[in-house]
């Protein structure tokens, strides 16, 4: 019993209960904490037009155009237990067809030892705002917010929304031509 | 001394030494059978852990990494969430980020995703023709996270004598191994 591939095995099984239990451990610490933090936006030019989606169906679809402005310090967020954040911006609405829509219109990775303090100022959309259907043309309640899913060194995967919203109006009438 | 010694092992035995260790052999791979479909209940999805099989949620997850999935139908799917689906044609599901949300009245969803690294929505990963994913797509959502842990299944992936080689010495192991 006392031979090389023995005692290999041994020192094996016990690093690895041992690297098992600190990363049980390691995950206890953390499970509990909220990861809220509040976050200020607000929106800039907000325009709507009516153009067929060749992402999509081709049909004619309401676009939104917007510029935003957001602040948020996010640094109490990172502990031991936290690889990387991924933010989004989120844009939630009600239309005639549907219930509740949402759509991502911007997102950021923040990884450990990244700038955690955010301050944009008239920042563009990463992705387009299209609506399913036409349900954006004076739609006055557009709710934008940011979330953020906190993605653990191990551990569960806490999807949180940021404490601050803004809400859209939009205009009444579709903007003609370009933007 | 040498790399027959487990058929010195198995001539010694006698037939009740050996039925017994047949006997726990099927102990084994039942027990394991049990686990999996016991957190197939627990946690209402098909296939309750995945590893992730590619580098499209880089740099949250990597490949090999492991996730633990739940799939309660009363829980609504939202953006932001990292969700698990299969498409039609295609064996190997996929793990990506929900990007935008359509809901109706009757609940019926209606919702695009996304790989965190890559640069477009998946539309071009989805079967021909097809737009959105529905609730009936999804295997899962992740709720947790554990780095390096399937590594072995990517191993075993990518090098099938590999797999082979430690199904074939796990079974010798087992059966000869007199404890």
């Amino acid at each position: 019993m006392n031979s090389f591939t023995s005692r290999l095995n041994s020192l094996f099984a016990f690093t690895l209960s041992v690297m098992a239990a600190l990363t049980f451990g390691c995950f206890l610490t953390t499970v509990f904490n909220d990861n809220l933090r509040p976050v200020e936006l607000s929106v800039g030019k907000v325009s709507v037009k009516n153009v067929p989606d060749y992402s999509a169906d081709r049909d004619k679809s309401d676009l939104g155009f917007i510029t935003f402005d957001l602040f948020t310090d996010l640094s109490p967020i990172f502990n031991w237990n936290v690889k990387q954040l991924f933010l989004y911006l989120t844009a939630e609405y009600e239309t005639k067809d549907h219930t509740l829509n949402q759509v991502v219109l911007w997102d950021k990775i923040i990884e450990r030892g990244d700038n955690t303090i955010l301050d944009l100022r008239k920042a563009n959309t990463k992705y387009y705002f299209w609506d399913y259907g036409n349900g954006l043309k004076g739609n006055q309640n557009v709710t934008l917010t940011l979330s953020w899913n906190v993605i653990p060194n191990a551990g569960t995967l806490p999807k949180v929304r940021g404490f601050g919203s803004h809400k859209i109006v939009f205009p009444e009438q579709y903007t003609a031509g370009r933007f | 001394m040498g790399a027959l010694d487990f058929l010195d092992d198995v001539r010694r035995m006698n037939k009740r030494q050996l039925y017994y260790q047949v006997l726990n052999f099927g102990m084994i791979v039942s027990s394991a059978l049990m686990i999996w479909k016991g957190l197939m209940v627990v946690t209402g999805s098909e296939s309750p852990i995945v590893v992730v099989l590619s580098g499209s949620m880089e740099p949250a997850f990597h490949r090999g990494d492991l996730l633990l999935l739940t799939n309660y139908k009363e829980e609504p799917i939202r953006v932001g969430e990292i969700v698990v689906f299969k498409i039609e044609g295609r064996d190997i599901p996929i793990v990506h980020r929900v990007l935008k949300v359509h809901e109706k009245v009757d609940g019926k969803i209606k919702f695009l995703t996304k790989g965190d690294n890559n640069s477009v929505d998946d539309r071009g990963l989805y079967a021909k023709g097809q737009l959105w994913l529905e609730k009936k797509d999804v295997v899962g959502r992740a709720k947790a996270y554990l780095p390096y842990a399937g590594i072995v299944t990517i191993l075993m992936n990518d090098y099938p004598k590999f797999k082979y080689a430690i199904l074939a010495f796990l079974g010798i192991f087992v059966l000869t191994h007199r404890e």
